[in-house]
């Protein structure tokens, strides 16, 4: 089983968000990148797969040679090689048609991605690259098996769970259940060493004219203070609620 | 040239979330000079589009459609566009929206802005407010294709009422083949869930354990709410998975949003940004929480939260 891992690039959820250049461009100074949350999780139970069934595990990331310690990272968790697109990840449009070049060239079982980003949250990649290699996609999945040539997949829908079954190759959008928090790896040394010797591919990216352009960032007018209510006084937060927020 | 609407349905019945986005593409047809189609599958009494500025819509009744899959929906929304001619495409922000609204993009070879929260700001350049980090900024996003695909934030727009008459097409589109198949579907009725729900009550480790939910539920119930909780909450198994709200959970978006012994992480607000009011109970002064609140309760929630409910039963029999 061949698993291809799609791995962002993206600002901790720590991170100060500020904007440079008239604001139109994001100031990663002084700000930590890490693999993108889902996209952990689906890398974790990539590994799985690699423990539990043989798979070998590939990583992959759209972006400039900023973003090779995230995925050296990735190899450190457990990876066996990565692949990095050499262009910057304009839009999400451009990320899917390079990911589907190296897909339609690797021979993949299993294209695994988060469901979105925590910067842009766009959740464009997956179903993108779904439509167009026209492969089986599932988005927010929370649970996977596979067997033979078949997985069984949980997909969260609003207000429960669906069971769906589907064949070889397939692209998977994962959130959380995937696997639980407790079950995802911090790289040990003996994996960061390791990650240094593991091969990482840099392939050029295929032309793609922008569908999108961002203009400009605006960062959220500062909300007032908080409006303490008395803990004996709870008409009062009854009566803000209804006359001041008009939300009950 | 048309505005289309995809208005997603449930059980026959328009989610609230698609007549926001039917608000929303009226406003659009306005601004290109245009007219604003709706796309229905399997809703019999399409009526409830007229209040929001439907001026025709597209019919679609086919028992194979029961269990939507993305990619089938996506394709129908793709030979309705073509049909009708459609420059700008809107799908809400629901967990089926989100992954069709990507894939309706590729088939129509448009640009796609998702979490838009707002009406174009100028036609051309067609450029669109988005929100990006969690709601901690917005982006301009220009696109640049002729056709464009809009994903529309949930509670951003709201409904504006714009009384119409529509006419009623009914289409037959051709039905791609799909080899996922469903096994079977586990959803709680007759409960109100954290996506489509106004108000969310949620509950943090200051509640102590699972056992003390009951005054969660009653207070939910008596606002006609949904339930949530904090990750911690989730990952000691005191409430399902689904109800973990915050940066690897839902996201809410709702009016109102209620957090009771909740201290208020970083995660666990960037899910909570986009609801409009927040109202923190917590014995700590210094819950970091109250910074992002608009109201706040400085007290024990296991002797606040039962006075509350009784005063909000007073006050809705008095306001009923």
């Amino acid at each position: 089983m061949k698993i291809l891992v799609c791995i962002s690039h993206v600002p901790d959820t720590t991170s100060k968000i500020n904007f440079i250049e008239g604001d139109t461009k994001f100031d990663s100074n002084g700000v930590q990148f890490v693999i993108n949350p889902y996209d952990e999780f689906a890398l974790t139970r990539a590994m799985w797969f690699k423990e539990k069934q043989g798979a070998t595990v590939t990583v992959i990331n759209v972006g400039n040679a900023v973003t090779e310690p995230t995925l050296r990272k990735a190899l450190a968790i457990g990876a066996d090689d990565a692949i990095r697109v050499n262009a910057e990840a304009t839009d999400g449009f451009f990320v899917a048609k390079q990911l589907a070049e190296v897909v339609k060239n690797g021979d993949y079982d299993i294209i695994l991605a988060g469901k979105e980003s925590i910067d842009y949250n766009g959740g464009m990649v997956p179903s993108m690259l779904a439509a167009i290699l026209d492969y089986n996609f599932v988005n927010a999945c929370v649970g996977l098996d596979v067997e033979d040539n078949s997985a069984t997949i949980q997909r969260e829908i609003d207000g429960g769970k669906k069971t769906l079954t589907a064949n070889l190759p397939l692209i998977i959008g994962g959130q959380k259940g995937l696997v639980e928090e407790k079950d995802l790896r911090i790289p040990n040394m003996r994996g960061i060493m390791m990650a240094r010797k593991k091969p990482l591919t840099v392939v050029e990216a295929v032309d793609f004219e922008a569908t999108t352009v961002s203009a400009s960032f605006e960062k959220p007018v500062q909300k007032g203070a908080c409006k303490m209510v008395d803990a004996d006084n709870l008409d009062e937060l009854i009566s803000l609620l209804h006359n001041e927020a008009k939300v009950i | 040239m048309s505005v289309l609407v995809y208005a997603e349905s449930s059980e026959g019945k328009f989610k609230k979330v698609a007549l926001e986005a039917t608000s929303y593409g009226k406003k659009v047809a306005e601004q290109l000079g245009t007219n604003l189609v709706v796309l229905t599958i399997n809703v019999d009494d399409t009526s409830a589009l007229n209040a929001y500025g439907t001026e025709k819509i597209i019919s679609v009744q086919n028992d194979a459609l029961q269990n939507l899959n993305s990619k089938i929906v996506a394709d129908i929304i793709n030979q309705v566009a073509k049909k009708e001619n459609s420059e700008v495409i809107i799908i809400d922000s629901s967990t089926n929206g989100i992954s069709l609204a990507p894939m309706v993009a590729v088939y129509l070879n448009a640009g796609y802005a998702s979490n838009v929260m707002a009406a174009p700001s100028n036609t051309n350049p067609f450029t669109v407010k988005r929100k990006a980090f969690s709601s901690k900024a917005f982006n301009h996003t220009e696109i640049k294709t002729q056709v464009k695909v809009i994903g529309l934030a949930k509670n951003s727009f709201g409904l504006v009422v714009n009384e119409t008459n529509a006419t009623t097409e009914k289409f037959s589109p051709s039905l791609l083949e799909s080899s996922i198949a469903v096994a079977s579907i586990d959803k709680t009725v007759g409960k109100v869930t954290i996506s489509d729900a106004d108000i969310v009550v949620s509950g943090g480790r200051g509640l102590k354990g699972p056992e003390n939910w009951g005054m969660v539920e009653e207070l939910a119930e008596v606002l006609g709410a949904a339930t949530a909780c904090s990750k911690p909450v989730s990952d000691l198994g005191w409430r399902p998975h689904s109800e973990h709200v915050g940066q690897t959970g839902k996201p809410v978006s709702s009016n109102l949003y209620i957090a009771l012994g909740i201290s208020g992480a970083i995660q666990h607000l960037a899910g909570v940004n986009s609801s409009k009011v927040k109202v923190v109970v917590n014995t700590d002064a210094e819950a970091p929480f109250f910074k992002a609140a608009d109201y706040g309760v400085v007290g024990d929630a296991f002797e606040v939260v039962p006075k509350l409910i009784e005063k909000l039963k007073k006050f809705k029999s008095s306001n009923a």
